[in-house]
């Protein structure tokens, strides 16, 4: 499966077509409210306190909308500004910008009490296939100066004791070790969560970061879930389990087709029309068979 | 672009460091935009905000109805938080530029989204 990030940069992969499609496609919608949910609940806010999170790359806003259902201020940040213009038209409450993560941010110390995102690794390593980035300055492609800036204008823009929830498909396990450790480099404490890591299709990465400690608690790991064997909810049950048992109900019902009524009902027609000669009808007509033995 | 994110951004341009805020609004628009009124989300961020710097820019966006500093019963002052909510939440800056003071970066605002991208030499 090719991955957009290897395709085109975000801001030219997400043209406006595509923005559309994104936006409209109900299973990415599904996946993006999974992803915000579990990162909701991995940032471990206080109990109905609504806070101030960021969202960087919130693309159309999908994950913004959850934040508002569960009361939340959000700002949101993209590069792409045909997804943002998309954001702009499905009203969404939360402020957005057109911003490379890649460059920093520039928020002011200490303003949100969260961040999430669906991070594309690629993103900061700047290889596109396209020759005409390939060929730009070195010091602004350089991925490890971009993962490095991006964690550190993160971290100080984070409350003290927030968190920041990322999650991810790496690619190889070079990348997975390059973020934890440019994150650590940064002052983030926290680590790498992996969910239902048996499962070949539920499996997902998280990237689960704290920026100090608040006083009086204790930073713990949340727990990964479906470590104990337990798969996901959707991969555990068959799917269209309703349809198959409809199917055969449907194939049950069905009659043999050429019993009597059916060959009195041909003969019929054909006497009808009149062009071909018919066998009378006798007392043996479409009568049943006794079994052979 | 509300004011509340406003008050939380910052030049980030490569080197400068002072005087780096309040980005200065220059030819806007603004709109009003209703918002829910949570008043435990700004008994929170009242702390957060830079009060002078957001004094400051709601003047100059005509807003004449906050108070120099803020009172002492703010957390129950339901008055002064609803005047709080209009500026901070509903107050939409939606054409224009921000000004950085110090090097006088333009960060152009269209249709409410500010472009904070930055040229390569300013990273």
């Amino acid at each position: 499966m090719s991955r957009p990030e290897h395709i085109a940069p975000p801001e030219i992969f997400y043209g406006e077509t595509e923005a559309v499609k994104y936006t409209e496609n109900s299973r990415i919608a599904a996946i993006q409210a999974e992803m915000a949910y579990r990162a909701l609940e991995l940032l471990n806010l206080p109990e109905d306190e609504p806070a101030y999170i960021l969202d960087i790359g919130c693309g159309s806003g999908l994950s913004g909308e959850i934040l508002e259902e569960e009361g939340h201020i959000w700002v949101g940040m993209d590069i792409a500004p045909s997804m943002l213009d998309v954001a702009k038209d499905r009203e969404v409450e939360g402020d957005l910008f057109l911003q490379d993560a890649g460059q920093g941010m520039a928020f002011r110390p200490g303003t949100f009490d969260g961040a999430i995102r669906y991070l594309k690794t690629k993103r900061f390593y700047g290889i596109w296939e396209i020759p005409w980035l390939c060929n730009a300055d070195k010091q602004i492609n350089n991925p490890k100066a971009r993962i490095a800036r991006f964690f550190s204008t993160l971290y100080s823009s984070l409350r003290r004791g927030a968190r920041a929830v990322f999650q991810f498909y790496p690619e190889n396990d070079d990348q997975i070790q390059m973020l934890t450790d440019t994150a650590s480099k940064c002052g983030f404490e926290g680590g790498l969560l992996i969910d239902y890591p048996n499962s070949k299709k539920a499996k997902k990465y998280y990237l689960c970061l704290f920026a100090g400690q608040a006083d009086g608690h204790k930073n713990r790991m949340p727990t990964a879930l479906g470590e104990d064997g337990s798969e996901h909810p959707a991969v555990a049950s068959v799917e269209f389990e309703k349809r198959r048992i409809k199917e055969r109900r449907r194939t049950d019902k069905r009659r043999p087709v050429k019993d009597k009524k059916w060959i009195m009902h041909k003969k019929e027609t054909v006497r009808a029309r009149g062009d071909r000669a018919v066998v009378a009808d006798s007392k043996y007509t479409g009568r049943k068979r006794k079994p052979r033995f | 672009m509300r004011l509340i994110t406003h008050n939380m951004l910052q030049c980030h341009v490569k080197n400068c460091n002072d005087n780096n805020f309040p980005l200065r609004l220059e030819e806007v628009e603004v709109e009003l935009i209703e918002a829910d009124f949570q008043p435990e989300f700004l008994q929170n961020i009242v702390g957060k905000l830079e009060w002078p710097a957001f004094v400051n820019t709601a003047v100059q966006l005509g807003n004449t109805s906050l108070p120099a500093t803020i009172p002492d019963n703010a957390k129950d002052n339901e008055e002064f938080l609803k005047v709080l909510h209009s500026a901070l939440l509903e107050t939409h800056v939606q054409q224009g530029k921000m000004v950085c003071p110090n090097c006088s970066h333009v960060y152009p605002i269209k249709d409410g989204i500010p472009n904070m991208l930055l040229a390569e030499h300013e990273i």
